[in-house]
């Protein structure tokens, strides 16, 4: 079994054969430890403020322009009784959740997102927008410096990088299975990450992230003026506006996954390796990690 | 108590705290300050990118419908008076620190260069209107008047109000000089509407719609703004912390 450990530096304790199931290893540098929950508050403010720019106007629509005369794709909005959500020709009602809710005080409110998933929780765009153009500068130096660093010091090549045996259909579709039967990795190979977990963080880092900053970007006139491109590549403003809404969903499906996994995979150990750094190797103690599960 | 029940009740107990302490952070005003320095980041950032004119759109381009937004209607007798006469007796003041002060009829605005452009308004709700706006350059206007060297910002006051409090506005010589900032007094080849902001409205078009001052009856240049009004720039700026610089 490869003794490559993921994010391993010299201090983790290492034995001649590698580490095996019981041992507790160094899995994580401070960098990925200070990026993953500077990223996970950073992205939480980000989406709660979000939601309450949504709720100023929450219909989306595809193109350059788009405005209540227009033909929305996505709207949420209330009736005198009801909140409901459409998607195109679909309609569901979402009444108490999403377009008519009651407040804490017992008020029947109509925005789209309730106040306890929006920043702040009293409606007001203004202040939502002051939240979410702040953290955006958080979220776009922080990935800046996590990218440069994890360059430097070879993250990405050594734990994100797939290797062409990893990319053989064979090998993601044995992922692919040992995942839907909640098979996990035990021993050293848990220190790997397997190629779908490499898939999904590559996704995030180089994917959906560049993605919010620039359909973000793309939300604002001067950066247009500036950078006409942003909207060629989008297709107009509204698009982008779509894009950026879409991708946040994207995110949160994203969030429920990585949670789910970590739950399944010992919910203490995990967390402690994100934030000690420090990892128990899964798996029966003494026996040897490198078992091989019949096919 | 199980150790489902518990996580849940830690989890929600945890996005309660959440909750409350970013209402609470969202009212201290150290954290406000910390947040609204942000503004100033914006402003540098986007002038190092954003030095282009905004996107000109072709006609078949444009919203069919353009819908109004803020007030549409201004209340005071004054400019009823005005509206009923087409605004033939309007004059723009333009004021200030200038060495010849200006009372412009709009035939007299009429008379500058005019430019046409089909740009996209952008509301800070979100939305997008795309429509054809036509009239003087403002830069033009301000060069009639010979702005003064301590110039350095340039006040819309406007004949509208919410509850009393005068709408106005406010941007720099940056923008107030850039080819596209026009008081537009045709939108979509006719007269502005009185719902649109007759009879002038401005156009920045690297900005956030409510840059965008309507029933413009004043043009004021000043040393600083930080002394008119509540003293941030503008009426959304003074009423409910909107920023300034409204390029994002």
């Amino acid at each position: 079994m490869a003794s490559v450990a993921a994010d391993q530096d010299a201090k983790a304790p290492m034995v001649a054969s590698g580490p095996v199931a019981g041992d507790v290893v160094k899995r994580h540098r401070l960098s990925t430890r200070l990026w993953h929950w500077t990223t996970v508050v950073t992205l939480a403010v980000m989406m709660m403020s979000g939601l309450m720019i949504f709720n100023a106007h929450p219909r989306l629509y595809w193109g350059q322009y788009g405005a209540n005369a227009d033909h929305a794709w996505l709207e949420i909005g209330s009736t005198q009784h009801t909140g409901f959500v459409s998607v195109g020709p679909l309609r569901v009602e979402t009444t108490g959740v999403l377009g008519r809710w009651t407040a804490k005080d017992g008020s029947q409110q109509t925005t789209a997102f309730p106040g306890w998933i929006t920043i702040p929780s009293g409606y007001s765009l203004a202040d939502a927008r002051i939240w979410h153009l702040a953290f955006a500068w958080l979220l776009a130096l922080n990935l800046t410096i996590y990218m440069a660093l994890s360059l430097w010091n070879r993250h990405f090549k050594r734990d994100l990088a797939i290797s062409r045996d990893e990319a053989r259909p064979g090998h993601v579709w044995q992922d692919v299975k040992d995942h839907a039967r909640l098979r996990l990795p035990t021993g050293a190979a848990a220190l790997k990450y397997n190629v779908l977990q490499k898939l999904a963080y590559s996704a995030v880092l180089f994917g959906l992230l560049p993605l919010m900053i620039l359909t973000g970007l793309t939300l604002s006139p001067a950066m247009d003026s500036g950078w006409g491109w942003l909207l060629d590549i989008f297709g107009g403003r509204q698009s982008a506006r779509s894009i950026h809404f879409i991708t946040m969903l994207v995110l949160i499906g994203f969030f429920v996954v990585h949670i789910a996994m970590v739950l399944l995979a010992g919910p203490i150990n995990e967390l402690r390796s994100m934030l000690s750094g420090y990892y128990k190797l899964p798996g029966k103690v003494a026996e040897p990690a490198a078992e091989e599960v019949p096919q | 108590m199980n150790r489902r029940e518990l996580l849940g009740r830690i989890s929600l107990g945890a996005g309660g705290l959440l909750l409350g302490g970013c209402d609470k952070l969202n009212a201290d005003p150290t954290f406000r300050k910390i947040l609204t320095g942000a503004e100033q980041l914006h402003l540098n950032a986007q002038r190092l990118v954003a030095g282009g004119l905004a996107r000109e759109y072709r006609p078949d381009q444009m919203s069919p419908l353009f819908r109004t937004n803020g007030n549409t209607q201004p209340g005071s007798s004054d400019y009823a008076a005005h509206a009923a006469s087409n605004f033939a007796s309007w004059r723009l003041a333009v004021d200030g620190l200038v060495a010849r002060p200006l009372n412009l009829s709009l035939h007299d605005l009429g008379a500058f260069p005019q430019r046409a452009q089909i740009t996209r308004h952008d509301c800070v709700e979100g939305w997008s209107a795309i429509g054809k706006w036509q009239g003087a350059v403002l830069g033009d206007v301000l060069k009639a008047a010979g702005l003064s060297d301590r110039a350095k910002y340039i006040v819309f006051h406007c004949a509208d109000d919410s509850n009393g409090a005068p709408y106005y506005e406010s941007i720099d010589l940056y923008d107030a000089f850039h080819p596209q900032t026009i008081l537009a007094m045709l939108m979509n080849n006719q007269r502005l509407s009185i719902g649109h902001g007759a009879p002038i409205r401005l156009r920045a078009e690297r900005h956030l719609g409510y840059k965008h001052a309507k029933f413009v009856m004043r043009i004021e240049a000043r040393d600083r703004i930080d002394n008119l009004y509540q003293g941030k720039g503008g009426y959304w700026e003074d009423s409910a912390d909107y920023a300034w610089y409204a390029g994002i």
